[in-house]
């Protein structure tokens, strides 16, 4: 990751850089290609550039088409074929109150006002549903910012003659319309500019000099938000914390200071700041976002220190707590391990600049952000977003569960000398079934965030993982397992499509939380036996190496098949005949299937 | 700051912007003069002047810019912001 990218960014050094920040972070390997649309209301220039910067930085090679100037409305309407032809994988629709083109006037009566919105919303809407039904990508709208004037002063805001009145109305249709889509995600640059500074934001000198509608440093912080959205669409989010404890959870050092002085609680400023910070870092646990310690410490020390009674945070809120006298890059890579999840997947918080700087040196990928003092620690992880919700599925709200539940499976595992047993002790069920509604939103939520036990590495959005399981020609297939401990929900996920006398499996994936469950075999029973029902005689598999997936590489060799291609790269191809039939290569899970 | 200072500051402004080391000013120079000077690079010259020289350029002044030596001009009557 690009220093200068990291926020607190300062966004005059990325303008002027661009070119050069471009250039470095090109050379990046790995990056994955997406096409972005984007239809402006006023100049788009600068932010083009500037989310180029912040995509590349999560390893998104941007390829844009971008509207004439203003022509948003006319490039969605009616059909351009230079958007067309991109295939946009996401449009971002960037407008502001510049574009709002009637406003109340103090003589209209309520129903007048009315209609206003409504026909304000209309044109809105109108765009996004034949965005919707043409290109069949997600869409980033952008709200409004309110305006920099206020004819009626305070009561601008209450009177619905008020253009803060009228805006405020407006943007809750267009949450409305959030709420009631999938696929579809505002923009939020009323807090942006709220956060900004609405009068600095919206300094009129950018509007009627170059139709900016918001001033050039305010680009970078604008370009930001929507790569957020973007990178979290993509499965680049973060999933994890590891957090430092002395003097980042609680104020003071356990070991030299004693429990009962350390800053935590209500008694104290400092108490109450760290307070503050404990209930914020909590709060993520319904997010899904894993919470871990790595801290140089005596481990009893540790617990002791998440024991005080004013801490929120308690040992059991964490799923791992690494606390000895081991390198915290060498403490946080252990733990990826343990946790089957990648490093870069982590963020790492610490008061100390040195630690910070040696796990950014040592565990490429990780971001360190400079927190700065207790009382700004929230305020900087939560503008990093590094775990923008764009989909919110079941699965993160109980994936601490789930990872709390690995521990007792280990712990259950060690009691067994024979590893079938303990499989079998696990007492699993899975449902092994074509793709199906509710289970839409977190099949494409995988096949976005799978990178280790992935065969292809294609990210799907939504709509297309519902165009493939409506398509006769394709059998998808997913995969849910339950065990004793707990319902693990969709963990695997196989496309393949019909190809002459063949299925052809273009898409392979499972989740890193069932390795070594057999869950893998249960699925290839399955996919066997339907190819088998519809007259097919042969499966081929592909593996296409990433820096990530090299786990899976003789997958299809362990499952029978033949490697019949291999090129420079390292991709290949396999075959498993079925033509003398197939034999089930699993036992362990109780499997319920049906068409 | 006198004038020679002025160039040589606008000299870096400039050579980051349109990312070239080896752009020379002048006073007579225009945006006919560098190859990537366009309508879009204008503003983020003029935006990265004012940051660089921790100055503001207000409407009217911006409209009358003819070349470099008029920039330097403006900047140079410019009270510190």
């Amino acid at each position: 990751m690009h220093t200068d990218l990291q926020y607190p960014f300062d966004p005059q050094l990325l303008l002027r850089k661009r070119k050069s920040i471009k250039r470095e972070l090109l050379s990046t390997p790995n990056l994955m290609d997406k096409h972005i649309a984007i239809l402006g209301g006023s100049t788009t220039h600068d932010i083009r550039d500037m989310l180029e910067l912040f995509l590349l930085d999560q390893g998104i090679r941007p390829v844009f088409f971008e509207s004439e100037y203003a022509q948003y409305w006319q490039d969605a309407m009616f059909d351009n074929p230079e958007l067309a032809a991109l295939k946009p994988d996401v449009i971002f629709i960037h407008t502001s109150n510049r574009n709002i083109t009637s406003w109340p006037e103090l003589d209209d009566t309520p129903e007048e006002v009315n209609a206003m919105l409504g026909q304000t919303l209309a044109h809105f809407t109108a765009m996004w549903d034949k965005l919707r039904e043409t290109y069949h990508c997600p869409i980033i709208q952008n709200n409004f910012e309110y305006p920099f004037y206020r004819l009626l002063g305070n009561q601008d805001a209450v009177n619905i003659h008020g253009r803060v009145n009228f805006v405020t109305r407006l943007n809750m249709k267009f949450y409305g319309y959030a709420q009631a889509h999938e696929g579809f995600f505002i923009n939020d640059i009323n807090y942006l500019s709220a956060d900004y500074g609405l009068g600095k934001w919206s300094d009129p000198f950018y509007w009627h000099m170059y139709k900016y509608c918001c001033c050039m440093d305010a680009v970078p912080y604008l370009a930001f938000s929507v790569s957020n959205i973007i990178k979290s669409l993509f499965g680049k989010n973060k999933k994890a914390f590891a957090l430092d404890l002395d003097n980042t959870l609680w104020g003071g050092v356990v070991g030299d200071d004693g429990v009962e002085n350390l800053a935590i609680g209500p008694e104290t400023s400092m108490g109450q700041v760290y307070t503050e910070f404990q209930q914020y870092l909590k709060a993520h646990k319904k997010l899904g976002v894993l919470l871990n310690v790595v801290s140089k410490n005596e481990h009893e020390n540790a617990l002791a220190g998440l024991n005080h009674p004013d801490s929120v945070l308690k040992p059991d809120d964490f799923i791992s707590i690494k606390a000895d006298w081991e390198p915290k890059s060498l403490n946080l890579t252990r733990m990826a391990q343990e946790l089957s999840l990648l490093p870069e997947s982590f963020v790492f918080v610490d008061d100390n600049p040195a630690e910070r700087a040696i796990i950014r040196q040592q565990v490429p990928g990780v971001p360190a952000p400079e927190i700065g003092q207790v009382e700004h620690y929230i305020g900087v992880i939560d503008r990093s977003g590094f775990f923008e919700a764009t989909n919110l599925s079941n699965d993160d709200l109980k994936r601490n569960e789930m990872y709390r539940e690995n521990a007792k499976r280990a712990e259950l595992q060690a009691g067994f000398a024979d590893y079938e047993d303990y499989l079998l002790s696990l007492k699993m069920t899975a449902a092994i079934k074509p793709f199906e509604g509710i289970y839409m939103s977190r099949i494409a939520q995988l096949t976005n965030k799978s990178n280790q036990f992935n065969l292809t590495t294609r990210r799907y959005t939504q709509e297309e993982i519902e165009a493939a399981a409506a398509d006769p020609g394709t059998v998808t297939l997913y995969g849910k397992l339950e065990d004793c401990f707990g319902d693990n929900g969709v963990v695997s996920v196989v496309i393949a499509e019909e190809k002459g006398d063949a299925l052809d499996i273009i898409l392979w994936l499972m989740s890193c939380r069932v390795l070594k469950r057999d869950m893998e075999s249960a699925m290839m029973d399955e996919l066997a036996q339907r190819a088998l029902d519809r007259g097919f005689t042969k499966l081929i598999g592909h593996y296409y190496p990433t820096a990530k997936n090299g786990m899976v590489k003789e997958f299809y060799a362990l499952q029978g098949f033949t490697k019949v291609e291999e090129d420079g790269q390292g991709s290949t191809r396999w075959e498993l005949d079925l033509s003398g039939g197939y034999e089930k290569k699993q036992h362990v899970i109780q499997v319920q299937s049906e068409s | 700051m006198n004038r020679e200072e002025i160039f040589e500051k606008l000299t870096s402004i400039f050579r980051d912007v349109f990312d070239d080391d080896t752009i020379e000013i002048a006073e007579d120079t225009t945006a006919a003069d560098i190859e990537d000077w366009d309508s879009l690079t204008h503003i983020m010259l003029l935006s990265a002047v004012e940051d660089g020289f921790g100055i503001r350029f207000d409407m009217k002044a911006v409209q009358g810019l003819k070349d470099v030596g008029a920039m330097a001009d403006l900047i140079a009557g410019q009270p510190a912001r």
